[in-house]
């Protein structure tokens, strides 16, 4: 068996891919890449494996080539590993000018981490991210799917220490 | 206070859901149209209400209709364009959070002007927590029939869903927008053929910003005629302004067009005026990509009038002197804001978000983003301005796809208004900001 058929998603995964495959015209399934790659990569650590992609390669009817060339264009999709919670900071303009440098500095310094890496112990990502919508809240980053708006240094411990203590209470 | 079109009812309880959405007047556009009114007539409306894109390019929404292919028999799309990824830009956001079915009730009546029976909201994937929003608004408006198979009785099909990206600004722009659909790189098409006759997998396809598509709700409830009375000139109606940056009340505002600059950024109930009682120094009025204007020409036209929120006199004087109203993206700077590294960071996101098609703007943009980026750290050289303004005009009208220009103009107007600014970044070699970047008005001082 080559690693790829061992690759086996959630019983739930393929229910939400087989709906979303739906949306499009049957000789169309390309077209459910992008929502099929985000399901895929939060349930496999948040990134996508060589493996995983060639998995959704076969499910979808396309090339490897066509997932990857995807996958590496865009920048939602983590192609190495990532700490279990990715910190993006937006640092665009309206967020720099109302201090995001500041807000990433912190962290920085709190995690012992420069922007791109990760932890050692492999909880915290941090990465900088373009504007997200959200420029009249600045500054603020973003954690999975939600939004930390108007942030203060203050905020900016107690969201990441009660972070922190939520995944260590499930290992 | 300014009449609401698109947000009047925002404030009330539950309006995010169906029930809440009906009792306050909503869905009356699709019984009307789809009872009441042939596709056709529907169109007609929307060109007398004078609707421009509210994407950004203000195309009259009418006139882009009326090109839809209608002579094949293959099928026909619309794709809302949910992307909004134009720094500065966050207004189609507070639209899909708080009233969604805003939004699905104008795809389904535009829907219907255009034939199309299947239809896609293209929505950026960090939006993923809004998404979520949009699918639950949708499935009720499908228990109510307002979506799927003979509408209200009325014979007219249609399925709606929500496609999401994964992270690229290029994606806004509408050919990029359907590759990326088709689950490809956005890399954008060169037009023509336009979307109009050849877009998604091929088919007639309009792409309409999400603030366009839910005023049409209103265009077909209220008719054309009625919409265009709001606004001023070519201007017509209420737009959407995301205001950012130093000022003290930051967030979302629906002006009617027309309300001079200077009431938006000073009166309370607008922005409020300038954060920590400083001073306006510039302004980006229309999203990252259009030219940044200095007080005195944000506020007065050429003509020494006021200069009001609207296409044409945002854009009165040219680039000369004026700018553009854009995504309605507005980003306020006070007086300690540094122009030059403003404009570092806007080059360096447009090379970030260059799809790399085009070599003038691959390279360009990243040559853009080196050289202010040496200016702004104390090691460039006087020439280097001059090459800077080489590179954008060498960008500009050169590449596929309008990001080339988007690219270029900042960078041209922060030039062209600031150039005092980065001679001194040059001139003293070492920046005149503290650690925080904010300015020194003592070395400041010393500049004039
Ligand atoms: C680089 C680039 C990014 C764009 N981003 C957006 C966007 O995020 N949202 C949007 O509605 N239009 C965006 N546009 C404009 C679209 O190409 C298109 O003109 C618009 O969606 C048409 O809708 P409208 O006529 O209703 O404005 C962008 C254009 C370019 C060149
Ligand atoms: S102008 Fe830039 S973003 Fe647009 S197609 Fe060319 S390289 Fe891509
Ligand atoms: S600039 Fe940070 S969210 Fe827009």
């Amino acid at each position: 068996m080559t690693q790829t058929e061992q690759i086996t998603f959630s019983q739930k995964s393929m229910e939400e891919m087989d709906r979303i495959i739906l949306q499009y015209p049957p000789d169309k399934k390309k077209s459910a890449l992008l929502p099929v790659l985000h399901i895929v990569q939060q349930e496999n650590g948040n990134w996508l494996s060589t493996e995983v992609m060639d998995k959704i390669a076969k499910i979808l009817d396309i090339k490897p080539i066509e997932v990857y060339e995807v996958a590496s264009f865009y920048s939602m999709y983590n192609l190495e590993p990532v700490g279990k919670i990715v910190i993006e900071v937006c640092h665009t303009g309206p967020c720099m000018i109302c201090g995001a440098e500041k807000i990433i500095a912190h962290i920085e310094n709190k995690l012992n981490i420069k922007v791109g890496e990760t932890t050692e112990d492999k909880m915290f990502t941090l990465k900088t991210v373009e504007c997200l919508g959200a420029c009249g809240y600045a500054p603020m980053f973003q954690i999975g799917e939600q939004y930390y708006e108007n942030l203060t240094i203050e905020q900016v411990d107690n969201i990441l220490d009660s972070l922190r203590k939520e995944k260590e209470a499930i290992n | 206070m300014g009449r609401k079109i698109l947000l009047e009812h925002i404030d009330k309880p539950g309006i995010d859901q169906i029930e809440s959405y009906i009792k306050y007047g909503g869905y009356r556009s699709v019984s009307k149209a789809l009872k009441e009114m042939t596709p056709d007539e529907v169109t007609e409306e929307v060109k007398k209400s004078g609707l421009r894109g509210r994407g950004g390019a203000g195309f009259a929404t009418g006139l882009k209709w009326s090109f839809l292919d209608k002579s094949t028999d293959k099928p026909r799309y619309l794709l809302c364009n949910a992307d909004e990824s134009e720094p500065g830009t966050f207004k189609d956001r507070l639209l899909m959070e708080k009233i969604p079915h805003l939004l699905i009730e104008g795809m389904i009546t535009s829907s219907y002007a255009l034939g199309c029976n299947t239809s896609y909201i293209y929505i950026r994937g960090e939006y993923m927590f809004i998404l979520r929003i949009l699918q639950k608004a949708i499935a009720e408006a499908y228990a109510k029939g307002f979506l799927g198979k003979n509408i209200l009785g009325s014979g007219f099909n249609l399925d709606l869903y929500v496609h999401p990206g994964a992270g690229a600004y290029i994606c806004g722009e509408e050919t990029a927008l359907i590759e990326s659909l088709e689950g490809k790189r956005g890399n954008p098409r060169i037009k023509p053929p336009f979307p109009a006759v050849s877009g998604l997998w091929n088919c007639p396809t309009i792409v309409n910003n999400v603030e366009s598509i839910a005023a049409v709700v209103s265009i077909v409830n209220e008719g054309g005629d009625e919409y265009a009375k709001t606004g001023i000139g070519k201007s017509t109606g209420t737009k959407l302004i995301s205001a950012s940056g130093n000022i003290n009340k930051p967030g979302v505002y629906e002006i009617e067009m027309g309300v001079p600059v200077e009431e938006f950024i000073y009166s309370d109930e607008y922005c409020g005026g300038i954060k920590n009682g400083l001073e306006l120094k510039a302004c980006v009025p229309g999203g990252s990509s259009v030219p940044i204007l200095p007080k005195h020409h944000l506020l007065y036209e050429s003509n020494g009038n006021p200069r009001l929120m609207s296409y044409e006199s945002l854009s009165e004087g040219g680039f000369a002197t004026g700018s553009m109203l854009g995504s309605g993206g507005f980003i306020v700077y006070d007086e300690k804001q540094c122009i030059v590294r403003n404009t570092w960071n806007f080059a360096r996101f447009y090379h970030h978000e260059s799809c790399g098609q085009c070599s003038p703007c691959r390279e360009g943009t990243g040559w853009m983003e080196r050289v202010l980026h040496n200016i702004e750290y104390g090691h460039g050289k006087m020439e280097d301005i001059d090459l800077l303004w080489d590179i954008q005009r060498k960008i500009e009208g050169n590449t596929i796809c309008p990001l080339g220009d988007a690219a270029a103009w900042p960078v041209a107007a922060a030039i062209r208004h600031f150039r005092h600014e980065f001679e001194y970044h040059v001139k003293y070699r070492n920046r005149v900001f503290d650690e925080d970047h904010v300015y020194q008005p003592e070395m400041k001082a010393q500049l004039v």
